[in-house]
């Protein structure tokens, strides 16, 4: 009987109106700042692949058979992921809750926690998904030659992005202030940065950076790229594949954990 | 036919007879601080109902818990026949929120902030260019659609916060402390908004801290204290309740003012410093005291009840 006083369907959990909603403001929001945006995230990266490539690259031609420039190239893609996923991540979502309230706006129309912090991952992860391309065309340029296996690179960076993301939401839940970003940064995201074989690849390294390198999230993302475009893709990508989902997993509940207990008192 | 007419009757009661928002017992902590202690509030259908106290009162911890942005420790939330905080997504479909912190998208135009929400509160796309230009009507900011909000005035911004507010059509308005910080020309424009949304019968809670704000625009006030509520009903029966028909103001050097707040004690009479005065309130047969007769309002009710002042 009391369920007919209800004037509505129940709303249930991570509702497709609820993520398009939250998306729509990013979407509207992107329209006034997508130069900067893309501009920050893709310039860099090619700044490195070019400096790598030309300047280390006069003194290794090849690596494991590769050309250098293809190396970096193909490498460079999980880095711009990182950057166009985890740093604006961390920032846009600080600024938001912190400075500009928004939070505080859409919490208070039909949205759960659950379902803005799954919306802007979501977001975050189309645009890496994009940006992770660039250098990869870039290196076109350069003489890395077309294949099939580049058709999945969207997918690969958008997947990775995800991840990305939300452990760039999750870093924001939890920091007190935005200054404690560096403690994150400098202490896991650079190291991870450089331990990815993007540059040079990881059989050189001892044991334990080698360990340590297959629980880095970007080491999958290179060598998914790599094996997509180089045509070599096997039984260990679906390992790959894996980790990527699993990190992303892990990230998104964590986000959503975090952004709970800064959001709902 | 039976189901038919109980299910009719349940949702009349529900609907009109009933209360759109209903608390009951609520309290909230945080750590050795509690906000709300203990509050009852009801807000019957088609009524504007105001919060009425000083910073610190728990009028914004209570007015977060009906959208479930605060969890309460303990009590019983319904709004709009929801259960909170596990149904409260129901309820704020169903609701519209105006906040006290200015939160729009201060790079995005009018017409985009109000696009946006537009999808948030689900209006479908049919409905939704409609909706955005009756908030505008509204609003009056139909001529600044294509303004940026940081281009517009104090004024604007609130206004449009209230447009965003009624996209949805929602059945139930949230005001927290909605002229706060404003021109006296503005608060009164904004009052006109305000009983506009009244006269079409949406149900409104306002929290507020100007007492002719709560005096003109609410049916009914609930006068809140370190977090309970210590009085509740019309304006004009809690001032006669409370203050009586009228005060003595009387004015005069501090020197003087002290004096006569010694002889109202010895009578047995309450006082009430304002900087320059000194208020006796329901001063009955004070024939003999010097000063300026005027009628009671809200505010001596308010320090009259909590020993405090409210601004």
């Amino acid at each position: 009987m009391a369920v007919a006083v209800r004037p509505q369907r129940r709303l249930g959990r991570l509702e497709r109106a609820a993520l398009s909603g939250v998306m729509v403001r990013e979407v509207v929001n992107f329209s006034s700042f997508w130069r900067s945006s893309t501009f920050s995230s893709t310039v860099d990266p090619t700044i490195y692949m070019l400096a790598f490539g030309f300047g280390f690259g006069s003194l290794v031609s090849e690596v494991a058979g590769i050309d250098y420039i293809d190396f970096v190239g193909t490498g460079i893609v999980a880095t711009t992921v990182l950057f166009s996923g985890a740093f604006p991540a961390m920032y846009s979502t600080f600024v938001k809750y912190q400075f500009q309230h928004t939070y505080d706006a859409i919490l208070a129309a039909p949205v759960d926690t659950e379902e803005l912090v799954t919306a802007e991952a979501l977001w975050i992860s189309a645009r890496t998904g994009v940006y992770g391309c660039v250098p990869m065309l870039v290196a076109m340029v350069f003489g890395l030659d077309p294949s099939w296996g580049m058709l999945l690179v969207p997918f690969i960076a958008g997947l990775a992005g995800f991840g990305w993301a939300a452990f760039g939401i999750f870093i924001a839940g939890k920091a007190k202030t935005i200054e404690s970003f560096s403690y994150w940064q400098s202490g896991l995201l650079t190291p991870m940065f450089l331990v990815a074989g993007t540059f040079f690849p990881l059989d050189q390294l001892p044991e334990w950076a080698q360990a340590l390198a297959n629980i880095n999230p970007l080491y999958h993302c290179v060598q998914l790229v790599r094996d997509a475009v180089f045509g070599l893709l096997g039984w260990a990508d679906v390992g790959h594949v894996a980790f990527l989902a699993g990190f992303a997993l892990v990230a998104w509940r964590l986000a959503i954990r975090f952004m709970e207990r800064r959001l709902i008192l | 036919m039976l189901l038919d007419n109980v299910t009719q009757t349940i949702t009349r009661n529900g609907r009109e007879g009933g209360s759109a928002i209903s608390l009951r017992g609520v309290v909230k902590r945080f750590g050795s601080i509690t906000a709300v202690d203990g509050l009852d509030l009801d807000v019957p259908f088609g009524s504007c109902i105001g919060l009425l106290g000083p910073n610190g009162a728990g009028k914004s911890t209570t007015m977060k818990a009906l959208t479930a942005q605060v969890i309460a420790d303990e009590g019983e939330l319904e709004v709009l026949g929801h259960r909170l905080p596990e149904d409260s997504k129901q309820a704020r479909a169903q609701m519209g929120v105006v906040p006290q912190l200015d939160n729009l998208d201060v790079s995005l135009t009018v017409e985009q902030n109000l696009l946006v929400f537009a999808h948030l509160y689900r209006v479908a796309a049919r409905d939704r260019r409609a909706a955005i230009e009756h908030a505008l009507a509204i609003a009056n900011l139909g001529e600044r659609r294509g303004s940026k909000v940081d281009q517009l005035s104090g004024g604007m911004r609130r206004r449009l916060l209230i447009a965003r507010a009624l996209l949805h059509r929602p059945q139930l308005l949230l005001l927290d402390e909605p002229t706060v910080g404003l021109d006296p020309q503005v608060r009164q424009e904004l009052w006109a908004l305000i009983d506009l949304l009244r006269s079409e019968g949406v149900s409104i809670l306002m929290s507020t801290h100007y007492i002719e704000e709560a005096e003109r625009l609410c049916d009914e006030v609930t006068i809140m204290s370190h977090g309970k509520a210590v009085a509740v009903g019309p304006p004009r029966a809690l001032i006669a309740e409370h203050a009586g028909p009228e005060a003595i103001e009387v004015y005069g050097p501090p020197a003087r003012l002290t004096e006569v707040e010694r002889m109202a004690a010895e009578r047995g009479w309450r006082t009430r410093r304002t900087g320059t005065s000194v208020a006796i309130l329901r001063a009955d047969g004070a024939a003999d005291v010097d000063g300026e007769r005027r009628i009671t309002n809200l505010e001596d009710v308010f320090v009259l009840l909590t020993g405090e002042e409210i601004d």
